[in-house]
């Protein structure tokens, strides 16, 4: 399917970027284009899921570039068979930013990750209701490729998992499957580049033949980002990325968040309170498959507007 | 204080002693095991081994048209009594073969009666004392000696345990075992990729599942029947041919394949496909590309353990005609043949003493053709594994 460009989108340009986004007034009027039905629950705190106003808050670092949305999910609902996961989720996510996902145990953030991929797709007893737009085309739509969303919207799992092949081949992969580079000297550089991003080639350039399964585990995780931003994909989402590493490897991780964010529209899934406030601009708190509270991470971390978000963050419960 | 830890000790102790006696009971079992092994390996390499050497004479033969209508006046009456009669119905043929051998008299060495090898191997034989002495002197005077057993490897089956071979069972089992493959294990590999890669969770696909794991309890015999029934009555696949029989085995191999394929794709870890599915990979691509590849070993070795098995089957075969005498090697898939375990027991329900010894031969080959296989599996199990 054809997917409007980045530049095809009016949002995204910079007059835009500089109104109240991520939460434009006229968003939330379209809301109700969503077949919501009886099954959608009512959701208390929607008002504050809404988005986080930043353009209204006076702090100063509002000064800095707020950037336009870039995943726009409205009333989203899924189910796995009869059980509801999430209910009647919206977010705003802004382009080229971070932003986190945080909330206890089984509240539905791999879950919802899951969505902007569609990755749920493959569980057979899942069902969802409502808008996810990628650009202000929804995902979800009926005449979407989830081959090509899929290379769009990259994915880094919790648990390393580069495939049983060598390291060259492993960035190489997707590349080739979507004919984004020929086989020979194009893919070579397509591989080093994506390496360098990645912050890996140091370490690998001379055993690019080697089975990407040889590595460290932070190694690891640094290759699959690497092959998930080979096919250059608007956004990568993150599944805990670093919980299966150790603390410095954590460390080079979020450096390369950090570094990533600039080209790419992050969405990361942690456990870890000091991991979000560091790397994320923007941090969602879940709760028992709601979002409670999406606000920039300083405020949802300093003056949360809810109970249950300062709760969880100052550990009192999850 | 004291009393506390003595406790723990004797409870330390205690769990010892459990453990040393479980370990005892376990290598118990290994040794049994070994000991029934070593038994049955020495019991039949014992009966077996001679079966590779036989008797041969010295003789001169006359290719004449005489001889050629009447054998037995090929060779002089002072060996006749010891040359084999199945070697000299044969003459015929070899004048066929090679017509210049026509009008000429050739010394050379000649396969041996059964029981002159019987007694020359100190086994129990049926010639005469008399013909003992003469044998004793032929011997004496370089007329008689024991030699390698190349009729064993180059004839088919024969009434005439020296002049038998082993093959055209060989060769009926190459070729059965060839259909099976054939037919089996794309089959089977297709069928568990589906069932375990694309197809749905519903009510019709667990209902498959659980025949499919039924019919590979289903006793042997039956698919025999089966074979007869659709292969050889309804399509008319004709009886006796490694055809027939290769498809009735292959029946009874999918199961397993399918089984084992299931089991070696349900290895490969669920992180890998979704790793495949993440970077935008189709579901044949992830199957193709990355489970296939990492299943293949798993693959590999069901599927050889699944010909192993058709390989020593022998009911279903009985039914489809394949217990056959088969004095020449089929020439192709739809002539009549027999494989080796068929052949075994026929040999083995011979009444002549000679048979004894190239039965077990003939379990010799099946065996070593069987740990060969194996062997081939192991092998490929290495050479394909690889970690993630
Ligand atoms: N494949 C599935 N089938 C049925 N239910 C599922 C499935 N996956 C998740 N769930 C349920 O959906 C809910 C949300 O799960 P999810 O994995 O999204 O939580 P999470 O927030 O990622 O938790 P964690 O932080 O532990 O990873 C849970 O109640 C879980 O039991
Ligand atoms: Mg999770």
């Amino acid at each position: 399917m054809q997917m409007p460009q980045p530049n095809d989108n009016p949002r995204s340009s910079g007059g835009i970027a500089a109104r109240s986004a991520p939460g434009t007034a006229e968003l939330r009027e379209e809301d109700d284009t969503v077949e919501s039905g009886d099954r959608s629950q009512p959701t208390p705190a929607s008002g504050v899921t809404r988005a986080p106003e930043v353009g209204a808050g006076a702090e100063p670092e509002t000064a800095e570039a707020v950037h336009p949305t870039k995943v726009d999910v409205r009333s989203l609902s899924l189910w796995y068979g009869d059980t509801q996961a999430l209910f009647d989720v919206n977010l705003q996510i802004p382009d080229k930013d971070v932003t986190a996902l945080i909330g206890p145990s089984g509240c539905g953030k791999s879950t919802f990750l899951r969505c902007i991929n569609r990755m749920n797709d493959l569980i057979p007893s899942v069902t969802t209701q409502g808008q996810l737009l990628l650009d202000e085309a929804d995902i979800y739509g009926p005449d979407v490729d989830v081959v090509q969303l899929r290379s769009r919207v990259g994915m880094v799992f919790q648990k390393p998992n580069p495939f049983p092949k060598s390291i060259y081949e492993n960035v190489a992969y997707a590349p080739r499957i979507h004919g984004v580079a020929q086989k020979g000297a194009e893919m070579d550089d397509l591989v080093e580049t994506s390496l360098r991003k990645a912050g890996l080639w140091q370490e690998v350039s001379d055993r690019l033949s080697l089975p990407g399964t040889s590595l460290s585990g932070g190694q690891q995780q640094r290759l699959c980002i690497a092959r998930a931003i080979a096919v250059n994909p608007d956004v990568i989402l993150m599944d805990e990325p670093a919980s299966a590493l150790d603390p410095v490897a954590t460390a080079t991780i979020e450096e390369l968040i950090d570094e990533l964010q600039s080209n790419y529209t992050i969405i990361i899934v942690t456990h870890n309170m000091q991991q979000a406030a560091r790397v994320a601009r923007y941090t969602a708190f879940f709760h028992l498959g709601e979002v409670i509270e999406y606000d920039r991470t300083d405020t949802i971390f300093t003056t949360p507007r809810e109970k249950r978000t300062e709760d969880y963050i100052t550990g009192r419960f999850g | 204080m004291a009393a506390p830890n003595l406790k723990a000790e004797k409870r330390t102790r205690q769990r010892y002693r459990r453990e040393r006696r479980f370990k005892a009971l376990c290598v118990g079992a290994i040794l049994l095991s070994v000991a029934f092994l070593v038994f049955f390996f020495t019991d039949i390499i014992q009966r077996g081994y001679t079966a590779f050497y036989q008797a041969e004479v010295r003789a001169e033969v006359t290719y004449s048209e005489r001889t050629v209508d009447l054998p037995p006046a090929a060779v002089d009456d002072e060996v006749r009594p010891f040359v084999s009669r199945g070697w000299l119905r044969q003459l015929p043929d070899h004048v066929e073969a090679d017509p210049d051998l026509m009008g000429q008299t050739v010394t050379r060495w000649i396969t041996a009666d059964a029981p002159v090898g019987q007694y020359l191997k100190g086994q129990y034989s049926e010639l005469t004392e008399q013909e003992k002495a003469e044998v004793d002197r032929l011997r004496e005077q370089g007329q008689i000696r024991l030699a390698f057993n190349t009729n064993f490897f180059t004839n088919g089956d024969s009434k005439m345990a020296e002049i038998a071979g082993i093959k055209s069972a060989v060769v009926g089992s190459v070729l059965t075992l060839a259909v099976t493959m054939a037919v089996a294990f794309p089959i089977g590999v297709m069928s568990a990729v589906y069932l375990e890669e694309f197809a749905p969770d519903n009510r019709f696909t667990r209902f498959i599942e659980v025949n499919i794991n039924n019919l590979a309890a289903v006793p042997s015999i039956l698919y025999g029947l089966l074979g007869l029934a659709i292969f050889i009555n309804f399509v008319g696949v004709p009886r006796s041919s490694a055809l027939a029989g290769g498809l009735t085995l292959a029946l009874m191999t999918l199961p397993i394949i399918i089984i084992s394929t299931r089991a070696a794709l349900r290895a490969v870890p669920d992180s890998i496909r979704e790793g495949a599915f993440g970077v935008g990979a189709s579901r044949l691509q992830v199957v193709s590309h990355h489970v296939l590849p990492q299943s293949l070993p798993g693959i590999l070795t069901g599927s050889i353990i699944g010909l192993a098995q058709a390989m020593g089957e022998t009911a279903p075969l009985l039914l489809v005609g394949m217990m056959a005498f088969i004095p020449s090697a089929p020439e192709g898939v739809t002539d009549a043949a027999t494989v080796l375990p068929a052949q075994i027991y026929t040999w083995a329900s011979m009444p002549q003493r000679a048979f004894d010894e190239i039965t077990a031969a003939g379990i010799l080959v099946l065996l070593a053709v069987l740990l060969t296989l194996n062997a081939t599996a192991v092998v490929l199990r290495k050479r394909f594994e690889r970690r993630w």
